[in-house]
């Protein structure tokens, strides 16, 4: 049984949830009962704008549906094939479909030991970090090391020695008197500097992706800031539960000071007010609303979820390529670590800047789908002529137009997960059956 | 026979002062320095037998004292026994890579020391 094929369970789950007879759903949806019948025990296929109906007239999202909650059970259990020791008998990933469908507990508790394992290597990550580069443990670390060794050279000559000029004894005993102190103050030192970590600061999630769950939390708008009396930026990140670290907190304060002056520039109701004369097109946006493209991509992506209002994901990188800024649009999902699909139009952007680039996007997935992207790079000179010149590209991510495009652009998520084996951008090899 | 001289640059002087001692009572003359930056010109002048010399030193690292010294046609051959208070992997590659003849890791014991030293002025490198 395939994934996709598992979607009229989904329905039947969705209907028998809500107290729906699968009648009333037919009848609502225009098809026979005996059809829906068959497409709920999975002996139908469905097409996309009969899936759009079921999906609304169940109130989920279609992906809801032909993806399920399996999507990222899925994304696990293809992460925990692709860490497989090797030299062991590979894991069947072409077979991750059936796995799931016979045996649903031992694979939602493998995907669960993979996400585990993610967030404690994370963890160790941290603290190697930490231990590598802290400049404070690495010269308190020294500090212990001579005091250890003059106190055991010294200390060993006291007892070892059979005859010590009094001087010498004296100078000795001084000597361990003196490196006691310093042990102790050292070590008074170290456990005070522990004792002012947060926990947070190593613990299970990076700043990025603390800020990610707190924006996530608010469907990424931030309201407050829409208001003509905004708040002040640090009473919307004090008490923030998902904002646990310092370092996290700080990003947060960046990412409003951004958004504060974004809405600002470009108020929502402006905004919706070009959307339905521009379309969804940001240089039409910025052309008719006189703001930057960059302010226009960030305001899109910060619109509220609402009724006719598409979801639009966004990913933001600098120069070296790192995700800044990742929200993702419903079905493309974005890599979490590591890097990600080549292809995408926004490192297009990166190398080409100010030059907007607009591709229909192929994403590859056991359910392939589709996407409209707007890509964009914005040089920047904060330090002035003589400064470094800072890129940061930009990608906004729009389900597609219905009609196809005469180019359309295939990527993936990473290559890793990617079933495209014959891809030219590769970088390494796909757990993934080649497609 | 001459006394063979130990030079030891090692910025700790408790540390410093206990070698100092294990290598007197030993039969050794040994003459301290601790500070790196001026220590290469030292141990021209001073042409030691054995150099034990720390790899953290102000100044300038003993890794790269110990670069000048093999890259020295007069000191090329001078066995040197590197000290580091960080007695990882890493450290003693790059001091092996370096050039040093032996290594210590701190802490150590007045044994050690003495041994390697001993070890090094027989030729046994």
């Amino acid at each position: 049984m395939t994934r996709a094929s598992l979607t009229g369970t989904r329905i039947r789950e969705r209907r028998t949830a809500l107290a729906l007879k699968q009648a009333d759903l037919a009848r609502g949806v225009g098809v026979s009962p005996a059809y829906l019948n068959l497409i709920e025990h999975n002996r139908r296929r469905v097409n996309e704008t009969l899936l759009e109906a079921l999906a609304a007239a169940l109130g989920v999202d279609p992906l809801a549906l032909s993806e399920g909650a399996e999507g990222a059970l899925f994304d696990g259990l293809r992460e925990a094939a692709a860490e497989a020791a090797p030299g062991g008998t590979p894991p069947e990933a072409e077979r991750i479909e059936e796995f799931v469908g016979r045996f649903p507990g031992w694979a939602a508790l493998l995907a669960a030991r993979q996400a585990r394992i993610g967030q404690l290597e994370r963890v160790l990550e941290g603290y190697s970090e930490r231990m590598a580069q802290d400049p404070f443990l690495a010269a308190t670390l020294h500090e212990v090391l001579s005091a250890v060794t003059s106190l055991r050279s010294t200390a060993a000559i006291l007892v070892e020695a059979e005859e010590i000029a009094p001087e010498w004894r004296k100078r000795f005993h001084l000597t361990i008197h003196e490196e006691s102190l310093r042990l102790s103050d050292t070590a008074e030192a170290l456990v005070g500097y522990l004792d002012t970590l947060d926990e947070a600061e190593t613990g299970l999630s990076s700043p990025q992706e603390e800020v990610e769950a707190w924006l996530e939390g608010q469907a990424y708008h931030l309201a407050p800031l829409e208001r003509a009396a905004a708040p002040a930026s640090e009473a919307m990140v004090a008490g923030v539960p998902e904002l646990a670290s310092g370092a996290a907190r700080k990003l947060a304060l960046a990412h409003i000071a951004q958004a504060r002056t974004d809405a600002v520039a470009l108020p929502q109701e402006a905004l919706r007010r070009a959307l339905a004369t521009e379309g969804h097109d940001p240089a039409r946006l910025a052309q008719a609303l006189g703001v930057p493209m960059a302010t226009v991509f960030r305001r899109l992506a910060a619109l509220p979820p609402e009724p006719g209002v598409p979801p639009i994901g966004l990913v933001i990188c600098d120069g070296s390529g790192t995700l800044t800024f990742r929200k993702p649009a419903p079905g493309f999902a974005l890599p979490r670590f590591g890097a990600a699909c080549p292809l995408w139009p926004l490192y297009e952007a990166l190398s080409r800047p100010m030059q907007p680039i607009r591709a229909v996007l192929d994403l590859a997935g056991r359910v392939p789908q589709r996407f409209l992207s707007f890509a964009f790079c914005q040089p920047s000179q904060p330090a002035g002529f003589d400064g470094p010149q800072l890129m940061e590209a930009m990608m906004l991510i729009l389900p597609a137009p219905a009609e196809r495009a005469p180019v359309e652009r295939p990527v993936g998520t990473s290559c890793r997960i990617c079933p495209r084996g014959a891809c030219l951008g590769r970088r390494e090899p796909s757990i993934l059956a080649e497609s | 026979m001459a006394q063979q001289h130990v030079l030891l640059i090692e910025d700790e002087p408790n540390i410093a002062e206990a070698i100092r001692f294990i290598l007197t009572r030993a039969g050794w003359r040994v003459s301290l320095h601790g500070d790196g930056s001026d220590a290469l010109a030292l141990i021209r002048d001073a042409a030691p037998d054995v150099l034990i010399l720390d790899l953290m030193l102000p100044g300038r690292s003993g890794l790269e004292i110990l670069a000048d010294l093999r890259t020295d046609s007069a000191l090329a051959a001078l066995p040197v026994l590197m000290l580091t208070a960080r007695g990882q992997g890493r450290d003693r590659d790059a001091a092996e890579r370096a050039g040093a003849s032996a290594f210590l890791a701190k802490p150590f014991a007045n044994a050690d020391v003495l041994d390697a030293v001993r070890r090094l002025a027989g030729g046994q490198v």
